[in-house]
């Protein structure tokens, strides 16, 4: 039961707080949108808001495997990066995969 | 007229996603209760206020800000440079009241962590279960002989934007060309570690652009510092003899200023300005130290997952009056501690604890319009800090061409625009 209410809770405040008006189908979808250490730091540089006009890349229901993919190329250098190869390497490939799945959930 | 729908969307999805939770587990739908305080309506208390107002449950939070507009700091070195209109660096309150964030207009003039109470300076006070602290920064008045509040209108400090930024920007203007400016950068820590450098940068392109007889001489109380050596290349390649700097080893370090002759003092040198930008000595802000969050140093120690106080249970500290470890105060780290304490606010408000953070810290500089430069960090809890993850982050690559410059610069204006609408939009 705790382990519900935290994931719940957690679930809801961060789909409404990304801004999210729909309805969160709850369980189904519940465990998959807390958020894992470090998720919450991205949306820093990759909008949520829809009216935001910026280059970087949208990660909001996105596919998890491209997002994994590009993560990971840019943490083995594989792929041409600006900042994202530096912040790659902080995060393990589990982390990396966690909060890819995070953001593939967060469709509106 | 539109947002009016959005809220009433926003509510029954809410309500709704509530009630489907009521059916299937009973727990759920009781959400979080509790009251939260935020004192200091920046990019940490205003983040902070954003995230709790989406909690399920019933969570009343206020936040306390004297200001009814916010005035951002970063970018807020191209108003300087006169590329940017100060009112783009404007954003007010209104969605996080819209949101259901109770904002009062007021200053916090006291904090009893034991009766858990906040004091308001119209006399009136508010309960807290948890608060949260997030004040910025405050000058250091007595930091810098000579330098003092008067001392401000003549030779502005911009280090907190709004009427310093404007009056700075005036003064460029003003300064006939072949004038000398002079700029000086305090010992660490301070809010914006490149935000010295950046701001010379920006200055020395406005004066290469329209004033270019001028000079302006940045006296450092340090040898090192962010994004150095990318800085000094740039500005050797793009600045030439217009822009010198000065490390405390060269004598750089600034030990008096005397505003009615417009002269600053080294041990070694007397050097008078025509404009005199003087960044000073700073701690957290005033508030902070009320609150008894505040340790020798004039900052505030912190749990590093939970961002709760060292010294007063009850109250956290995020963004730029915290001790975060490997952090650098910037609105980006502010951004992300807040976040991150919201939710360890109301995990704990709900008797759960809180989730071991990652933490992302991006800084842009911009050391022409087009040319832009990063330091990146990736941070977790180590040994009771927040310290860097080894082999993650670091600066921008020395050599890169135009094009990856140019890059990093519209990364930046993306970065200000997306931060400032997931706080203040």
């Amino acid at each position: 039961m705790v382990r519900l209410f935290r994931y719940a809770a957690l679930g809801s405040l961060l789909a409404l707080f990304m801004g999210a008006a729909t309805v969160i189908s709850l369980p189904a979808a519940a465990q998959s949108l807390v958020p894992p250490p470090g998720a919450l730091s991205c949306t820093g540089c990759h909008p949520i808001d829809p009216k935001v006009n910026s280059p970087v890349t949208r990660l909001d229901g996105r596919d998890a495997e491209q997002i994994t993919d590009a993560v990971l190329a840019f943490k083995a250098g594989k792929m041409p990066a600006t900042v994202m190869d530096r912040i790659a390497k902080g995060f393990t490939d589990e982390e990396i995969r966690a909060i890819a799945a995070w953001y593939a959930k967060r469709k509106e | 007229m539109k947002r009016k729908i959005d809220r009433r969307t926003f509510v029954a999805g809410a309500a709704a996603g509530a009630s489907a939770a009521v059916l299937a587990r009973p727990a759920i739908a009781q959400g979080v209760s509790g009251n939260v305080v935020i004192i200091g309506g920046g990019f940490a208390g205003s983040t902070c206020a954003r995230v709790l107002s989406s909690v399920p449950g019933n969570l009343k939070v206020t936040l306390i800000e004297p200001n009814e507009t916010y005035t951002a700091c970063p970018f807020s070195n191209l108003v300087i440079a006169g590329l940017r209109d100060i009112h783009q660096q404007e954003f007010g309150y209104e969605q996080l009241a819209f949101r259901g964030v109770k904002v009062v207009h007021a200053s916090a003039s006291g904090v009893d962590a034991d009766k858990k109470q906040v004091t308001l300076s119209d006399g009136t006070s508010l309960t807290y279960d948890r608060l949260i602290v997030a004040p910025g920064i405050d000058i250091r008045w007595d930091g810098l002989p000579g330098y003092n509040e008067a001392a401000a209108d003549i030779m502005p400090h911009a280090w907190k934007a709004g009427p310093q930024t404007i009056l700075l920007r005036q003064q460029l203007e003003a300064m006939e060309d072949g004038g000398v400016v002079v700029m000086t950068s305090p010992e660490n820590p301070f809010r914006c570690p490149p935000g010295p450098y950046e701001r010379a940068s920006l200055i020395a392109n406005y004066l290469k652009t329209k004033k270019p007889k001028s000079k302006l001489l940045l006296l450092d109380s340090k040898d090192v510092f962010s994004k150095q050596r990318l800085f000094l290349n740039a500005w050797k390649e793009l600045y030439g003899d217009l822009l010198e700097w000065v490390s405390l080893s060269s004598g750089g370090k600034v030990t008096s200023v005397d505003p009615q002759s417009m002269v600053l003092r080294t041990d070694f040198a007397t050097h008078k300005a025509n404009v005199a930008n003087v960044i000073p000595p700073q701690k957290a802000g005033h508030i902070a130290e009320v609150a008894g969050v505040t340790d020798r140093s004039g900052w505030c120690p912190i749990d590093p997952v939970s961002f709760e106080s060292r010294l007063r249970p009850g109250i956290h500290v995020v963004g730029d009056a915290a001790i975060a470890g490997a952090m650098p105060k910037s609105a980006f780290a502010a951004n992300a501690q807040a976040k991150a304490c919201a939710v360890a606010v109301a995990m704990m408000l709900a008797d759960k604890p809180p989730i071991e953070p990652r933490l992302i810290n991006t800084c842009y500089s911009l050391v022409a319009p087009d040319y832009g430069i990063t330091v990146a960090g990736v941070y977790k809890p180590t040994n009771g800090q927040l310290l860097d993850i080894p082999g993650a982050g670091g600066t921008s690559p020395l050599d890169a061409p135009a094009d990856f410059r140019k890059q990093e610069a519209d990364y930046a204006s993306g970065w200000f625009r997306t931060i400032t609408a997931e706080v203040f939009g």
